[in-house]
């Protein structure tokens, strides 16, 4: 083959039009499986340990912090008249909107054919259903009594009362138990070619038995991914309008009581759009030190964050006009309770939160129109983490200071989250990297397959796939 | 030993993408039709080299979505108005409106649960047991390796011929697979 190669010319586009290719180095398909199977084959590196042993600490403080809650009721958190949801919708927002970038890579960039995706997709669908592991635990703790979760499903209880649907929360049980179950089936639907390819190396018994138990005896033949592939495209275009519609359910949540600042019609895009931007936040966050900490560089290349880096532009930009948009229509409405609420939001007892975040959100992406902030690594992971930082005061800002001056004077406070609330938020942390930790551990967290298929070496009308100069291959 | 090992049939390896599809059109246009490729990654331009038609794993979704939104329309609707009614807010006992968002989900949940499980229904997948995996050079096929396999139990299988014709299709890489 390599003969072949070296005697085709390859026509190259004119200059400043060339793409930077998907895998740098030209590298072969073999060189994939192993660069991104090392990673679990290897030793367990020392980072991976320091990383560890605090998440699975933060871990179990958050289990405490749980049982500390359900044991003694949630009067241990801070919410209370007028502002009746705290942290917890908080950080369940942020989450399940964290997630939205994993679903967004794998289904919508699948479906608009952005082949840089197949680098990055196998650890955001990963994020994607931790994150949203996290978030769910909110719903069913924050209701108090927890042992009447299961009112949440449409079970009858002991009066035979069904729930009753015409309540937005109920949309989101389904919107948010349908997001999880269908990012998992997408997830391991990916992994099944690559575990085929674990089990095909493993050295251990064990390995060979586990990766080949989940592998459901993957061949490779070309009539099974005939099927895979369509099946892949299905869900593919399944999840796209899931991923629109779960962030949908959940602002419904909020706009359809009628509250200043929450009944507002923009809110179903303005969250999918904030989603978006927090998850490519959090993707950047994590992918960052990875790809050097696991020698992917070549895989997960400085374009791949180049591009990440042009979609939270994108999305951040357009949660800064949805802030302004917000504040326009508190004045064009007329209404003064709307525009009474949207100036207390600026320059009222909140105005800290509010300007960390339109800081965060709408100034700090703009850093990203700079190729050369794009491309310096270091860079780009701290403007990330303030994405993540922004974008949880996003939520904060719509939940707290939209409640905490209610209509009447008499009902106005000011919510101070306890100890109880910002420890059981860190602990999430600690569920979602202990989770992730291991992900890392056991499973590829690049799509082996799919990277080697966009490779030039694997299409077969190209000259590095053995395609023969004017010829039909 | 129990009795003499019988030949599952004819394993050939190719050495890029091209070659491979090349002799995946021979092969389908000699009239073979127990045999298949082999490959790490899907080969795009495979499925007509070989003849396949259009996958049907679209229906098992249909179908799936279809059922979804049908089972979240009827449930809502017969636990809210038939089963128990209680007004809230004044609000009718059922609408399609609010019953939408989880029809609407309901509808995405068991379409993709058909794809996937179509899917693996159309390969007849899991499978515990296949002879080709037990083969020693295979486990390249999810590495690296391009593999084209004629099954004995095809009509015009014939140990000569078949590996004849692999050969002049540029293999050179080609053993028998044992049951």
């Amino acid at each position: 083959m390599a003969q072949t190669v070296a005697n085709i010319p390859v026509k190259a586009p004119p200059a400043g039009l060339e793409r930077e290719p998907m895998v740098s180095n030209q590298r072969s398909p073999g060189w994939i499986s192993d660069a991104i199977a090392g990673v679990i084959e290897g030793k367990t590196p020392v980072w991976w340990w320091r990383a560890f042993i605090p998440s699975i600490i933060m871990l179990t403080i958050m289990t405490g912090m749980i049982l500390y809650l359900v044991s003694t009721g949630v009067g241990v958190w801070g919410p209370g008249h007028p502002v009746m949801w705290g942290w917890a919708i908080v950080n369940f927002v942020w989450w399940i909107g964290i997630g939205h970038a994993g679903t967004l890579i794998s289904a919508i960039l699948f479906l608009l054919r952005q082949k840089w995706r197949t680098s990055i997709n196998r650890a955001a669908e990963a994020m994607t259903i931790f994150a949203v592991m996290c978030a769910g635990i909110y719903p069913l703790i924050h209701v108090g009594r927890v042992w009447f979760g299961w009112w949440l499903f449409p079970i009858p209880n002991d009066h035979d009362i069904w729930p009753q649907f015409r309540s937005p929360l109920m949309w989101d049980v389904f919107a948010v138990s349908t997001y999880f179950t269908v990012s998992v089936l997408f997830w391991y639907m990916g992994l099944i070619p690559d575990l085929a390819v674990m089990r095909d190396r493993a050295s251990t018994k064990i390995r060979k038995f586990a990766y080949g138990f989940f592998a459901l005896g993957w061949t490779g033949s070309n009539r099974h991914w005939s099927n895979y592939e369509k099946a892949y495209l299905i869900l593919a275009g399944l999840s796209t309008p899931l991923v629109l519609s779960v962030h949908s359910i959940v602002s419904l949540d909020f706009s359809v009581s009628q509250l200043p600042g929450w009944h507002t019609t923009i809110f179903p895009p303005y969250f999918v759009a904030g989603a978006v931007f927090s998850g490519f936040g959090m993707v950047l966050s994590l992918l960052i030190p990875l790809r050097t900490l696991l020698n992917l560089e070549e895989i997960i290349t400085l374009r791949h964050v180049e591009l990440m880096c042009k979609v939270t532009l994108a999305t951040g930009s357009i949660v800064g006009y949805a802030y302004g948009m917000e504040f326009f229509i508190a004045w064009y409405s007329g209404n003064p309770n709307e525009r009474y609420t949207f100036i207390d939001r600026a320059t009222g007892q909140y105005w800290w939160a509010y300007l960390t975040m339109v800081t965060c959100n709408v100034v700090v992406p703009q850093f990203f129109w700079f190729k050369r902030i794009r491309r310096n690594m270091l860079v780009v992971f701290i403007l990330s983490i303030f994405v993540n930082i922004g974008m949880w005061f996003e939520r904060f800002v719509i939940v707290v200071q939209s409640l905490h001056h209610d209509f009447i004077p008499a009902n106005w406070g000011y919510f101070r989250p306890t100890w109880v609330d910002i420890l059981t938020f860190l602990g999430t942390f600690g569920l979602f990297f202990t989770m992730f930790l291991l992900f890392l551990r056991f499973l590829p967290m690049i799509a082996i397959a799919e990277v080697k298929g966009v490779t030039p070496q694997a299409d077969p009308h190209h000259p590095l796939g053995g395609a023969k100069p004017g010829g039909h291959h | 030993m129990p009795g003499p090992k019988t030949t599952y049939g004819i394993i050939a390896q190719f050495e890029t993408p091209a070659a491979l599809m090349s002799a995946a059109e021979k092969v389908r246009e000699s009239g073979f039709r127990k045999w298949d490729v082999f490959t790490p990654y899907p080969v795009h331009g495979m499925d007509k080299a070989m003849g396949l038609k259009n996958s049907k794993v679209g229906w098992f979704s249909f179908l799936g979505g279809c059922s979804g939104y049908t089972l979240g329309m009827l449930m809502i609707w017969w636990m809210n108005k038939v089963n128990y009614p209680v007004v809230i807010g004044g609000k009718p006992m059922f609408s399609p409106f609010s019953a939408f968002p989880p029809s609407y989900e309901l509808t995405i949940l068991l379409g993709s649960f058909g794809s996937l499980l179509g899917m693996l229904f159309l390969n007849r997948l899991p499978r515990l047991h296949h002879p080709l995996l037990k083969h020693r050079r295979f486990a390249l096929a999810s590495h690296d390796g391009l593999f084209l396999v004629i099954e004995s139990a095809d009509q015009k299988y014939s140990e000569v011929e078949t590996r004849k014709l692999l050969e002049s299709l540029g293999s050179r890489q080609i053993e028998l697979v044992e049951e």
